[in-house]
């Protein structure tokens, strides 16, 4: 079975920067990593060829230095890597990265499964993976902890749900994206480093994948980052004074004045 | 210090050091109390190739040599020298076996021991033969259709974990040393079975067990090399692996002299850090360059090795000795610098003093290899007369 796993780059650190003018990330001197969410689905993409043969194909839309993060899922295992990069795919938001990656999944052709980390770290919406399943038409299950079977054209996985596990079973191709729980990602290999080291990673762009310019990129994205900011906090404690039974009445006043007791 | 290390070697050291710090550090003080095999350190070490750095590449290895293990040896030292051991004793338990073995018997073994799939132990020590390696009892009587293995080997690293032994034994007690053959016998061979678990100062996450063999009866294909060559194959492998030893004892004195320099930095006693102190930076500076000079010689010697030299008897065993007298040392400061600290077990030092010990008595005592050495210089003497 082919597994195509999709991964992103971001910036190592939650301690970024942002630019004020343009509201994106200052990317200089911040030492980019794979999302770790990803690494999970690499992993697990590993594991399954492991299991039931095949192979594992990472892809990426990104800048060229995103060739990095294809390499090292290289060193962690995977066979092979694409790189989605072409000027027009810049400024992408969810929808237009979902459609991108859509049209290669279309290109690539034969796979059986398409894993995704559960968000990124650097965006945190979640939105890409279930996105590229409905522009896909595939099934798609969130949040998988374990992949029990697959067979016959189809597998049968637990998600997490808020208050313990759910198993659910879908046919194959599908689209999937797993937790961190799901397995712990194996250290790179020295063969693997070798590999990934000699291989090449070709790079698709808007004319391979044959995609409309203005579905891509910024043009093709239905969202703008207006401004970025921490929020405020609004609420405020309040201390009471005095000795002890003069605080405790203070206080009783307060919450029977505010209708909690 | 720059030792043009090239970039496959950089890549070996590196990625054995990300192994240590995120897999071997965590656990090393739970493996050391509870003297517990480090299984899934070994299987972390296999899935990432390092039991494939001392095979050769036709066998499923990457064909690295001396220097290579050394690096992959000193990087987990820093971190646990008992794992370290664990993982170099199966580069000594395959050496006499890719240098010696023929065709068939390295396809049989070669490919499972790069894979990490079978521990390997060199196994010559015997109750009445340490330093004395020449004095083994242990024989090994041809008979039809292979040899019988009668004795027992004391003290043998990877013992009972090992599925492959590489066993120094008696084929012709009638010569002495010049009877012994090096034979590979498997866990699980009827009549050879395993004594306690022996209870150890340092190196605790290693397991040490005894060998029993009675009436051991294995195959004749199972001999490495001509009979009567196992002392001289034996001989040859310590030469071979004690730059080993010295990377183990740099590994350890490494780790060492990080922490001392870590508490070193947040201890404040009379108002100050204590590294601001002029006795504590003179103990750190020494010990700093100890281990620097240490690693030198061990590399040079690791690299003297390599390059297939035969007379390397007296360069293995000064880096062996020199770098084991620098890990006692350096340990020892290390403890004295964290002070009542290092002394206790919630800091690493105590454990890397206990450690370091090892390596000033294994693979030939230090006082032994450096008679060894006094041998070779009286030699070089007698020979410009």
């Amino acid at each position: 079975m082919k597994i195509v796993v999709c991964l992103k780059q971001v910036p190592g650190t939650t301690q970024v920067k942002i630019d004020p003018e343009t509201n994106t990330l200052i990317r200089q001197g911040i030492e980019n990593i794979i999302n770790p969410f990803d690494t999970y689905a690499v992993e697990e993409g590993v594991r399954l060829r492991e299991r039931f043969g095949g192979g594992v194909t990472v892809i990426s839309m990104g800048p060229p230095q995103a060739e990095a993060a294809l390499r090292e899922a290289i060193s962690l295992g995977a066979d092979e890597g694409i790189l989605l990069s072409d000027p027009a795919f810049a400024g992408a938001d969810t929808w237009a990265t979902s459609y991108t990656l859509s049209a290669a999944l279309r290109k690539l052709g034969q796979y059986g499964l398409v894993i995704c980390g559960r968000q990124t770290l650097d965006g945190d919406t979640g939105q890409v993976g279930p996105q590229l399943a409905e522009m896909m038409a595939l099934p798609f299950i969130a949040y998988v902890s374990r992949i029990e079977e697959i067979a016959d054209g189809g597998m049968r996985v637990r998600r997490m749900v808020e208050d313990g596990y759910e198993v659910m079973e879908s046919p194959l191709p599908a689209v999937i994206t797993v937790v961190k729980e799901i397995n712990t990602p194996r250290l790179p290999s020295l063969r693997g480093i070798a590999r990934s080291k000699s291989v090449t990673i070709p790079v698709w762009g808007a004319k391979e994948i044959n995609v409309e310019p203005d579905k891509v990129g910024l043009s093709g994205s239905f969202t703008r980052v207006i401004r970025i900011f921490s929020p405020q906090r609004v609420c405020q404690g309040e201390i009471f004074q005095g000795d002890v039974e003069n605080q405790v009445d203070c206080l009783l006043g307060r919450l029977k004045a505010d209708g909690l007791v | 210090m720059e030792y043009f290390l090239t970039d496959e070697q950089k890549t070996m050291k590196s990625l054995a050091r990300k192994i240590a710090e995120e897999r071997v550090l965590p656990v090393r003080a739970e493996l050391d109390e509870k003297e517990e095999f480090p299984w899934a350190i070994i299987k972390d070490l296999a899935d990432a190739d390092m039991f494939r750095v001392f095979v050769p590449e036709e066998y499923g290895g990457l064909g690295g040599g001396c220097l290579e293990l050394c690096l992959v040896v000193e990087e987990l030292s820093r971190a646990c020298g008992g794992v370290a051991a664990t993982y170099a004793v199966n580069a000594l338990g395959s050496h006499t076996l890719i240098e010696y073995g023929n065709e068939e018997q390295k396809r049989k073994y070669l490919p499972d021991i790069a894979a990490g799939k079978k521990l390997t132990a060199f196994a010559i020590s015997e109750a009445t033969a340490g330093s004395d390696a020449s004095a083994i009892k242990m024989t090994a009587d041809r008979v039809e259709g292979g040899y019988r293995l009668n004795g027992t080997k004391q003290f043998i690293t990877n013992g009972g974990e090992a599925e492959l032994y590489t066993v120094i034994a008696l084929t012709d007690r009638t010569k002495g040393a010049r009877g012994a053959s090096a034979i590979l016998v498997e866990k699980g061979t009827p009549g050879f079975t395993f004594g306690k678990k022996e209870k150890k100062m340092g190196i605790r996450a290693s397991a040490t067990r005894e060998l029993v063999f009675r009436d051991c009866l294995v195959p004749e294909e199972n001999l490495i090399g001509r009979p009567g060559m196992g002392f001289i194959q034996a001989m040859r492998l310590f030469d071979c692996s004690r730059p080993g030893i010295g990377a183990q004892a740099v590994g350890i004195a490494q780790g060492a002299l990080e922490a001392a320099v870590d508490y070193a930095q947040q201890r404040v006693q009379f108002g100050q850090p204590i590294i601001t102190l002029p006795v504590v930076q003179d103990m750190l500076a020494e010990m700093a360059i100890q281990v620097e000079a240490a690693r030198a010689l061990v590399y040079a010697a690791a690299r003297m090795v390599d390059s297939g030299a035969r007379k390397i008897t007296e360069e293995s065993a000064m880096a062996k000795v020199f770098a084991s007298d620098v890990a006692m040392k350096v340990t020892t400061d290390a403890v004295q610098v964290c002070g009542g600290a290092g002394y206790m077990k919630d800091y690493p030092v105590e454990k890397m003093m206990r450690d370091a010990k090892i390596t000033q008595i294994y693979e030939g005592a230090n006082q032994v290899l450096r008679s060894a050495i006094a041998v070779e210089l009286r030699k070089r003497k007698a020979r410009t007369e």
